[in-house]
């Protein structure tokens, strides 16, 4: 028997319908993934389930958890039930955890609100389960804020919160998205290691294919609140029998084409002839005080950045990989001259970005430009297109007129996919891959040589991704930008990347070309970063191979 | 459909619809358009001279003839009122500007600096801060004599800190945010990013400030007043018209009540005006209502 069981479940909210008849079954000791795009009604699936749906919201069909009817039953039978026998782990650790409460309060609220125990026995039951997912009492003492904390550690004390209590089912809604890809195997070995030894159903959300594949037995994919297929996970993927599971697979292993260009083939990183170079790195080191120990005396200095050099030719595509917090932002920073290094120098175009004021860095900003991660965050919501498009224009020696501003936005936004009506729009009205857009359309405006992009794409769903990375190996091929690349994510470094250099604490620790580096990992934070890297292709291969 | 509403751009006319809808905006509104109307009517007409004292019609209470009643001069306490709404209303709008005017530029200069100069203006901030409101506004007044004007000054200087201090805090959180990073990236210098980027996204917390200063300034115009140190008689005003109602609280209560009332409706207003203008603008809220 199942344990959990949705059945013909619509909803809608506010009259606009999110869920289409979704069927789901979920059965004790089965990892169950939920896979779709964004706004496809995958978080909605589990809020039902939660029954933690906003106002104006209208069920029908079934769901059934443990014989209990979870769209009929009271308010207080779901109190009991939540946190109790269904757990939930949500997407940000940052956020899911109350920052003025210790680790050991937050996982003991839950567990004396349910089961009434003592404070003492509350207490002790957190610190085995803080124990259990890997937070140690001796390393880890219950007094911890979560601020204390690294972004994998909050995650593992909210999972020990929604396990504390052996919960029947767990559901799991993105729990690694916003870990580095080290941190997201660890965690999602976690969960698989809690599922078999309690005996948990979980059920899996996420919009990366890989690691559903790696970790759920059963799959159902969801499209615009509709199952578009499920059934067994080796199976549905490897047939790809539905058209959207095979545009998903294959969005999910897009390797863009690219145009090799002449002064790429041209450079070779280790012999580079130093006068050629468009970037040129040399001991660049950047230091963060240290934490104030007393009111005269800090603590040792944090080695962001320690010591590195590297060179880039013109046209080159580099990626920059590594663990969150090895250093690889702030050494962006610094190559965009938004952050001054300790020591070392910057040699752009064989001009010393080192110590320039702002003035004097004008012609060379000209020549680079930057594409953030958040394609939300990363515009002034209070802009039009048209201004937000123009705004590196103004390092320009002359300063276009309106009419020649326009016509030089329009053509940016030509070049990135978009059209000329767009530009007196607001960025909320594009969805994330067409804001990435703008932000391309941004840095592409002066003709840069070098564009700096960090994690451009692992804020969109896997199929925008794709279009994005083959938007950026276009104008590689075109415009004969070189693009720096950071990411934590190695397929995105192996599409369309030449070289890669792997950042490890602050320092970097490999270079080669990027299929040698990805598939003979010599250093040992590589190994670990490709070892960790979810892969579809292996996933589907492993899941054919259990099954004979 | 929902979502074309939260445009920054729908215009001002579904605004103002939206803003209507809002009921503490509605109460506000209506209150405070009450008293500047009050305030406006007082120059051309009141019913009754309030430089004129008639000691024959002293302390009479609320009737037809003087609704509100008359004081221990026999002035009519409405028109009195009317005549106070003046000085009420206009030490607002002058003293949150001097707070807005000098505050938010300090507090926008700290935040884009920040390092010692920030700490620097910040503690001198506090220590503008750690007077008492009245007290400093006191203090002012007798450096440089009682009246309408200084007082209105003083109360501006205590809004200083508080400005440069919201506007600081609103500057900070904006300032890690990416498309401030994109715009450094681009070349923009700090100056133009605060009046470009900065100012448009944190002047929805400066309005509301901006309001709740209003009722603030209006409180201490009164507090002054009644301290003597406000507008000087025969210029009637709220506060000094609490302050003669004082000693005789037990023969003639409508002397002290309705000045209060005054006080208490127009403070009430601008509150309400702005817990309305914030709820308007925070997207977050607009679905509650």
């Amino acid at each position: 028997m199942s344990l959990l069981e949705v059945e013909n479940l619509s909803l809608s909210i506010d009259e606009t319908p999110i869920l289409k008849s979704v069927e789901l079954s979920v059965a004790p000791g089965e990892v169950i993934g939920l896979v779709g795009e964004s706004g496809s009604g995958k978080s909605m699936t589990a809020l039902t389930v939660m029954r933690l749906l906003p106002h104006l919201s209208r069920t029908s069909g079934r769901v059934t958890f443990d014989g209990i009817d979870i769209l009929a039953a009271t308010e207080d039978q779901m109190c009991a039930l939540r946190g109790d026998d269904i757990g939930m782990v949500f997407q940000e650790p940052m956020t899911a955890l109350n920052p003025v409460k210790t680790i050991g309060e937050q996982v003991a609220e839950g567990i004396r609100w349910h089961t009434r125990a003592g404070r003492a026995e509350a207490e002790e039951r957190a610190r085995r389960i803080l124990d259990r997912v890997g937070l140690p009492e001796a390393k880890f003492p219950l007094s911890r804020y979560p601020h204390e904390l690294s972004g994998g550690q909050r995650q593992r004390v909210v999972i020990a919160i929604a396990c504390a209590l052996k919960p029947k089912l767990l559901i799991a809604d993105e729990p690694t998205t916003a870990l580095d890809v080290v941190l997201q195997a660890q965690v999602l070995d976690l969960l698989r290691d809690l599922v078999a030894e309690n005996h948990m159903g979980l059920l899996l959300i996420s919009h990366d294919l890989a690691v559903v594949t790696e970790m759920a037995d059963r799959i159902t994919i969801l499209r615009h609140g509709q199952v578009m297929e499920a059934g067994d996970t080796a199976r549905v993927l490897s047939e790809q029998v539905h058209p959207y599971t095979r545009q998903l697979t294959q969005a999910s292993m897009h390797v863009p084409e690219r145009r090799p260009n002449a002064a790429a083939h041209h450079a070779s990183s280790t012999g580079a002839d130093k006068q050629g170079a468009l970037l040129q790195v040399e001991k660049l080191t950047r230091l963060y005080p240290g934490r104030r120990l007393s009111l005269l005396r800090r603590g040792e200095p944090t080695r962001a950045v320690d010591d590195v050099s590297f060179s880039m030719m013109p046209g080159q595509s580099v990626a920059l990989v590594g663990r969150s917090g090895c250093g690889k932002s702030t050494l962006a920073r610094m190559v965009l001259a938004l952050d001054k290094p300790s020591s070392g120098s910057i040699h752009f175009r064989g001009e010393d970005l080192t110590g320039k004021s702002e003035a004097d860095l004008k012609p060379a900003r000209r020549n680079m430009q930057v594409v953030f991660q958040d394609p939300y965050g990363s515009f002034d919501p209070r802009q039009k297109v048209e201004r937000l498009v123009a705004e590196p224009l103004h390092v320009l020696d002359k300063v276009p007129t309106r009419r020649e501003r326009r016509e030089m936005v329009a053509h940016a936004l030509h070049e990135v996919g978009l059209a000329e009506p767009d530009m007196d729009k607001y960025p909320h009205e594009f969805s994330g891959g067409q804001r990435q857009r703008l932000s391309i359309a941004r840095a592409i405006i002066t003709r840069p040589k070098l564009v700096v992009a960090d994690e451009p794409v692992s804020a969109l769903d896997v199929s925008i991704r794709a279009q994005i990375l083959d938007l950026f190996a276009e104008l590689n091929g075109k415009l004969g930008v070189a693009y720096l690349f950071i990411t934590h994510d190695l397929t995105v470094a192996r599409a369309i990347t030449d070289e890669v250099m792997v950042m490890h604490e602050g320092r970097i620790v490999e270079r080669g070309k990027t299929g040698e580096v990805l598939d003979h990992p010599q250093s040992e934070a590589a190994q670990a970063l490709v070892a960790a890297a979810p892969d579809l292709h292996r996933a589907i291969a492993r899941r054919m191979q259990e099954q004979g | 459909m929902s979502a074309r509403a939260q445009t920054p751009n729908d215009g001002m006319a579904s605004w103002i619809g939206k803003a209507f809808a809002n009921r503490s905006f509605l109460t506000g509104f209506l209150i405070t358009l009450l008293v500047a109307v009050v305030a406006l009517t007082s120059f051309l007409w009141t019913p009754y001279d309030v430089t004129k004292l008639i000691i024959a019609d002293k302390t009479q209470a609320p009737s037809l003839t003087h609704w509100f009643g008359t004081d221990h001069f026999g002035r009519d306490i409405l028109s009195m009122i009317m005549v106070g709404a003046r000085n009420s209303i206009a030490v607002a709008p002058v003293a949150v500007g001097i707070g807005m005017g000098i505050g938010v530029p300090l507090g926008m200069f700290a935040a884009a600096r920040g390092g010692m100069v920030d700490e620097a203006l910040m503690r001198l901030n506090d220590l503008v801060f750690a007077f008492p409101a009245l007290l400093s506004a006191i203090m002012i007044t007798a450096i440089f004599g009682p009246g309408a004007v200084n007082a209105i000054i003083a109360i501006g200087i205590f809004n200083i800190p508080v400005f440069a201090r919201v506007g600081r805090a609103g500057a900070l959180s904006i300032w890690p945010r990416e498309y401030i990073l994109a715009a450094r990236a681009a070349g923009k210098s700090k100056t133009q990013i605060t009046v470009e980027h900065i100012l448009p996204n944190i002047a929805n917390q400066l309005l509301v400030q901006g309001t709740i200063q209003f009722a603030l300034g209006i409180l201490a115009e009164a507090g002054l007043s009644y301290l003597g140190l406000g507008a000087q008689p025969p210029m009637p005003s709220w506060g000094r018209m609490l302050f003669d109602a004082q000693t005789r609280m037990v023969v003639a209560p409508w002397m002290a009540l309705f000045p209060g009332m005054a006080i208490v409706v127009t403070v009430l207003g601008l509150n309400l005006l702005g817990d309305g203008i914030a709820d308007i603008l925070d997207p977050k809220s607009r679905r509650q209502r």
